[in-house]
């Protein structure tokens, strides 16, 4: 077994032993700080399958990790307030169930991604990243503006929405379902990447014209997977935002979109599970340095510099060696 | 019957440079045609304006009767016109099945047959393509361009800068794909002795213009040295 494998088997096991250690110790913060690395983990997932698989550097994926959140903010208000989201043309209520609210928040996250996707693909380079993040910086003053859903102070969520067959308010049942949703998009980013579509999208980040000059449209393949990976990200908003009960415009800063960026730097561009790793990193030294200073990202930046100048391939090229479809 | 490749008067420029300034060319369904000419002349020009990674200016391309000017590269490859471009350009980070499969399109041509064409990728389907000997990533992109299906096959100096040995297995595949039903060939490539084996036409261009064409039987030794400027030894 390489050592790829290895890694991705103690990633993928650690984390819920980890949750289940703690739960066994009852230690329900350690499960909450598992669940934080499953869905930041997520979006980093969603992120890779733009950047590690197609290239592209978007600098405005907290648009989608945001838009999940406030399709959660939106719902369980309404839900809990009784009043329907709108009236005409027709009637949408509020809702409590997540299975739900995914739905919309994945449909929301698709349509966005397809607009922004659309808009920004024409462009490419740093005019691609400058674009991406100007986007972000518009829905993140929209949300500010928005004083229906809170504006600046975001909106509290009283009682964090329902999955059939489990409490969510119990710390590891949420665990349970945050880390399934990750396995779900781990399984997806993987078939995808062995696909015609992700070896097409792969050679893309390659060269583009010689792509085009095979038959394949390049537009379209890369607004695909923009798309696919803002449903993913928009996924991941919806479980943080019910994570912390709660839901602001920094869910849309362009702050966020830079973290989401960091989880797959520090883990290791277009490796499967390395976000999970760069976002467990991110989380570990959130917590320890965090103690220790509340400018604790001067360290964290320190540690990013030092990966991107020593570790090509970051965490998971140092251990496991440089990625086959990255040289 | 109709040519499947017909250029009619086409030029071309890189920006302010005018490298094209009329060539007819036809290639008709089955047929190998050597597009010659010497360093600079317009080859790959011509096969650029032909497969638009490069705007005509003036004149016309047209594929099966339909234009191309004006169609974007994927377009033009989607209609049946599958590049071998110079230098090889294989995907670098991918394996020598993932090159073929990320690009493959329904036909006949499948990994199957391209494992019998040449068995050497066969043994190295797993290794990545920049870990290939030129002529391996040779023998890929022809591949690569074959699993596109397409039916005219454009090969730009498939053999230059390969071992002779290597070469004569590239001819041997040529030879083979001209047997393939249906399939036309143009070749760009200075090897005279192996193009007057496996082409029925030659096309000779200078200063981006084609100045004559016709069978290797009636290419003299005075048209090689005014147009290639080598002696005919290699092809008598």
């Amino acid at each position: 077994m390489n050592r790829e494998l290895l890694l991705n088997f103690a990633i993928g096991l650690g984390l819920p032993l980890v949750a289940g250690v703690a739960l066994l110790l009852d230690e329900p913060f350690v499960v909450t700080l598992a669940t934080r690395v499953a869905i930041l983990g997520l979006a980093g997932v969603g992120l890779n399958l733009a950047l590690g698989l197609g290239g592209l550097v978007s600098f405005g994926h907290a648009v989608f990790f945001g838009i999940g959140g406030y399709a959660v903010g939106v719902l369980a208000s309404h839900a809990q307030l009784y009043t329907p989201v709108m009236t005409w043309p027709f009637e949408i209520s509020g809702s409590s169930s997540m299975p739900a609210i995914w739905l919309v928040a994945i449909v929301a996250s698709a349509l966005a991604g397809l607009l922004i996707g659309a808009l920004s693909l024409r462009t490419s380079g740093v005019y691609f990243i400058m674009i991406t993040l100007a986007f972000g910086q518009m829905a993140y003053y929209f949300a500010i503006s928005w004083p229906a859903y809170g504006g600046e102070d975001g909106l509290s969520i009283y009682v964090r929405n329902s999955f059939p067959r489990l409490n969510t308010l119990v710390p590891f049942d949420f665990f349970v379902v945050a880390y399934c949703v990750l396995l779900c998009a781990i399984l997806l980013f993987s078939r995808v990447a062995i696909s015609p579509f992700g070896l097409a999208l792969n050679a893309t980040r390659q060269n583009l014209a010689r792509v085009q000059s095979v038959g394949i449209e390049t537009y379209r393949l890369q607004l695909t997977a923009f798309v696919l990976s803002a449903v993913i990200t928009g996924l991941a908003g919806a479980l943080y935002a019910d994570l912390n009960r709660y839901v602001s415009p920094s869910m849309l800063s362009w702050t966020i979109s830079g973290e989401i960026m960091i989880f797959v730097i520090l883990g290791g561009v277009g490796r499967t599970w390395a976000p999970v790793l760069g976002a467990a990193v991110f989380v570990i030294l959130e917590q320890w340095l965090g103690g220790v200073s509340e400018y604790w990202q001067i360290f964290l930046g320190v540690i990013l510099l030092a990966v991107v100048l020593f570790a090509r391939g970051g965490l998971y090229g140092m251990i496991a060696g440089e990625a086959r479809h990255h040289g | 019957m109709s040519p499947i490749l017909k250029l009619s008067q086409v030029s071309a420029a890189y920006g302010p440079s005018q490298v094209l300034f009329g060539v007819d060319l036809e290639v008709e369904s089955g047929q190998v045609v050597a597009l010659m000419g010497r360093n600079g002349m317009g080859k790959t020009t011509t096969i650029r304006a032909i497969c638009g990674l490069l705007p005509v200016l003036q004149g016309n391309v047209s594929f099966d009767g339909e234009t191309v000017k004006g169609k974007k590269p994927y377009q033009i490859a989607q209609m049946g016109i599958g590049l071998v471009p110079e230098g090889r350009r294989c995907f670098s980070s991918l394996t020598v099945e993932e090159n073929l499969l990320a690009v493959a399109r329904p036909g006949p041509w499948k990994l199957e047959q391209i494992w019998g064409l040449f068995p050497r990728l066969l043994e190295r389907r797993g290794q990545v393509a920049r870990n290939l000997s030129g002529g391996e990533q040779q023998m890929l992109a022809i591949s690569r361009a074959l699993v596109t299906n397409p039916r005219l096959l454009v090969l730009d100096e498939a053999t230059e800068g390969l071992a002779p040995v290597v070469r004569q297995e590239i001819w041997r595949a040529v030879v083979a794909l001209k047997g393939n039903s249906g399939l036309s060939i143009l070749i760009v490539d200075k090897s005279l002795r192996e193009l007057s084996q496996v082409a029925d036409s030659v096309i000779l261009l200078e200063n981006g213009r084609s100045v004559w064409n016709g069978t290797f039987e009636k290419l003299s030794a005075h048209l090689v040295e005014k147009y290639l400027g080598v002696g005919r030894v290699g092809v008598d």
